[in-house]
C-alpha cells in the first residue's frame, strides 16, 4: 500500500500543507523491505525501494507488515489507529534525529495514515 | 445570533488569577481539564440544558493554562504539577467557590486526581466522575520533545492529542480539541505529564478507596492508548464499589472530541447521582 503514498499525499492539499516547510528524507520499513521518502515542500518528491547502500536519513520509522496492515485499516481498530498508538504498544521504533520527527509529526502521521484512504 | 448560557469570569485565589466559567443551578459539578488544554474542553457539558437545569457546571483552567495567569516570577521556573499541587488547587478553587459537596468530574490528569480526591477527600465530595483514568501511565514517548526551542511546542503538543483521539470522532470537534492544544504555553503540557508519567504513581493505595463515602464512576474511551480500557478497569477492579463504563467509538478526549456521543455516556451518570442526593 505504500506504493502509492506519494500520489495519495501529493494530491491532498490538507496533507501537504502541514508539511510545507519540510524537505527531509526519512524511512519507513514495512516488515523486511525499507522505502526511503524523500519530502520537498510537503510533496513527497521520491519514494524509492530499498535495498540501498550508503544512504542517509534524518529518521526512520519501523514497524512489521502486519503491524502495518492494522494501522492501514479503515477504520483502524482501537490500539491501531495513531502511530503513537504503535508506539505504546511497542510495535514501532523510531530512529534518527527525533527532533525532526516531532517538529513533523503531524504531517508524518498523516502522510503514514495515507493510504487509509486509498 | 446565538448566545450560550455559559458565562466566565476570573477569580483571584490566594496569588492566583484564575479564569473559570460556569452555567446552570444544582449539584455544583466541577470539570477538570486534560493536562495541556483548558476548560473549553468542556464547552459541550456547560452547554447541555438538559444537565444544567439540574447542575450547577463550572470548570477552571488551571495556572498557566488558558486563560488563567501563571504565577509572579513564572520566567525563573520550570513549571511541574504535582499530586499536592494539583489536589490543594482543586479544593481551595471548590472551598472559595462555596461549593457544597460537589461533583468533581476530570479528564486525564483529571481522570487521575479524582483518585487522590476520593483517597484523601472523599467527605467533602459528592461523587466522583473519571474520565479516561488509570493509576498510572509508564512513559513512552519523550515529553522533552514538547519544550524545546527547535520543535513547534504547539505543533508538537497539537499532534500528540491529536493521535489520542478516536478516527470515528467528527473532524471538526476533533481539530477544535487539537486547536486547544496547540495554544498552550511552552513547558505546560509537559509539566504537567510529569505528574502523569512521574510523580503521581497511585497504584499503591487506590484499593483504601471507600466508595461507599464517595461514589466512583469510571468511563473510558475504547481508543485512549494513554488510559486505555485495560488500565481503566485493571484500576476499577481493585476499588471495591468502583464502576466502570466503556464508551464506544471515543478516544482521550471524549467530551471534547465527541460531545454528542460523551454526552449519551454522561447523562445517566448525573441522573443517578442526582436520585442517590434525593433519596
Amino acid at each position: 500500500m505504500i506504493e502509492n503514498l506519494a500520489q495519495l499525499v501529493n494530491r491532498d492539499p490538507a496533507i501537504v500543507r502541514w508539511g510545507r516547510h519540510m524537505s527531509e528524507t526519512f524511512m519507513v520499513e514495512v516488515g523486511d523491505t525499507r522505502f526511503l521518502l524523500t519530502v520537498r515542500d510537503g510533496k513527497i518528491e521520491k519514494l524509492e525501494k530499498g535495498p540501498f547502500t550508503q544512504r542517509s536519513w534524518s529518521f526512520a520509522i519501523r514497524a512489521s507488515r502486519d503491524s502495518w496492515e492494522k494501522f492501514w485499516q479503515q477504520p483502524p481498530a482501537p490500539g491501531w489507529h495513531d502511530l503513537f498508538a504503535l508506539l505504546r504498544r511497542g510495535d514501532v521504533k523510531f530512529e534518527g534525529d527525533q527532533r525532526v520527527l516531532m517538529a513533523y509529526l503531524q504531517y508524518v502521521k498523516l502522510v503514514l495514515a495515507a493510504p487509509r484512504n486509498a | 445570533m446565538k448566545l450560550e448560557p455559559i458565562v466566565g469570569r476570573y477569580a483571584h485565589i490566594g496569588k492566583q488569577r484564575i479564569y473559570f466559567e460556569e452555567a446552570g443551578q444544582g449539584i455544583p459539578l466541577l470539570c477538570l481539564h486534560t493536562a495541556g488544554s483548558d476548560g473549553r474542553q468542556f464547552r459541550a457539558v456547560l452547554n447541555d440544558s438538559s444537565i444544567t437545569k439540574s447542575y450547577r457546571v463550572i470548570t477552571f483552567d488551571m495556572p498557566w493554562h488558558g486563560k488563567s495567569s501563571p504565577p509572579a516570577g513564572w520566567q525563573n521556573e520550570d513549571y511541574r504539577l504535582t499530586t499536592g499541587s494539583y489536589t490543594a488547587m482543586i479544593m481551595e478553587f471548590a472551598r472559595e467557590l462555596g461549593l457544597e459537596r460537589p461533583v468533581v468530574m476530570g479528564c486525564s490528569i483529571g481522570g487521575r486526581i479524582v483518585l487522590d480526591l476520593a483517597l484523601k477527600h472523599a467527605k467533602e465530595l459528592r461523587a466522583l466522575i473519571g474520565l479516561q483514568t488509570g493509576a498510572y501511565v509508564e512513559r513512552y514517548y519523550d515529553p522533552s520533545w514538547l519544550d524545546h526551542p527547535e520543535v513547534h511546542g504547539g505543533r508538537a503538543c497539537g499532534a500528540v492529542a491529536y493521535g489520542l483521539m478516536s478516527p470515528l470522532s467528527p473532524a471538526p470537534e476533533v481539530w477544535e480539541t487539537v486547536w486547544h492544544y496547540m495554544q498552550g504555553g511552552p513547558g505546560v503540557f509537559t509539566g504537567d505529564l510529569y505528574f502523569y508519567q512521574v510523580e503521581g504513581d497511585i497504584r499503591g493505595r487506590i484499593g483504601e478507596i471507600d466508595t461507599k463515602v464517595c461514589p466512583l464512576y469510571c468511563l473510558t474511551g475504547e481508543y485512549d492508548y494513554s488510559a486505555s480500557p485495560r488500565d481503566t478497569e485493571a484500576a476499577v477492579a481493585r476499588i471495591a464499589g468502583a464502576k466502570f463504563t466503556l464508551m464506544k467509538g471515543l478516544g482521550h478526549f471524549p467530551m471534547s472530541e465527541n460531545p454528542e456521543a460523551f454526552l449519551g455516556y454522561l447523562r445517566p451518570v448525573l441522573d443517578e447521582i442526582r436520585q442517590a442526593a434525593r433519596s
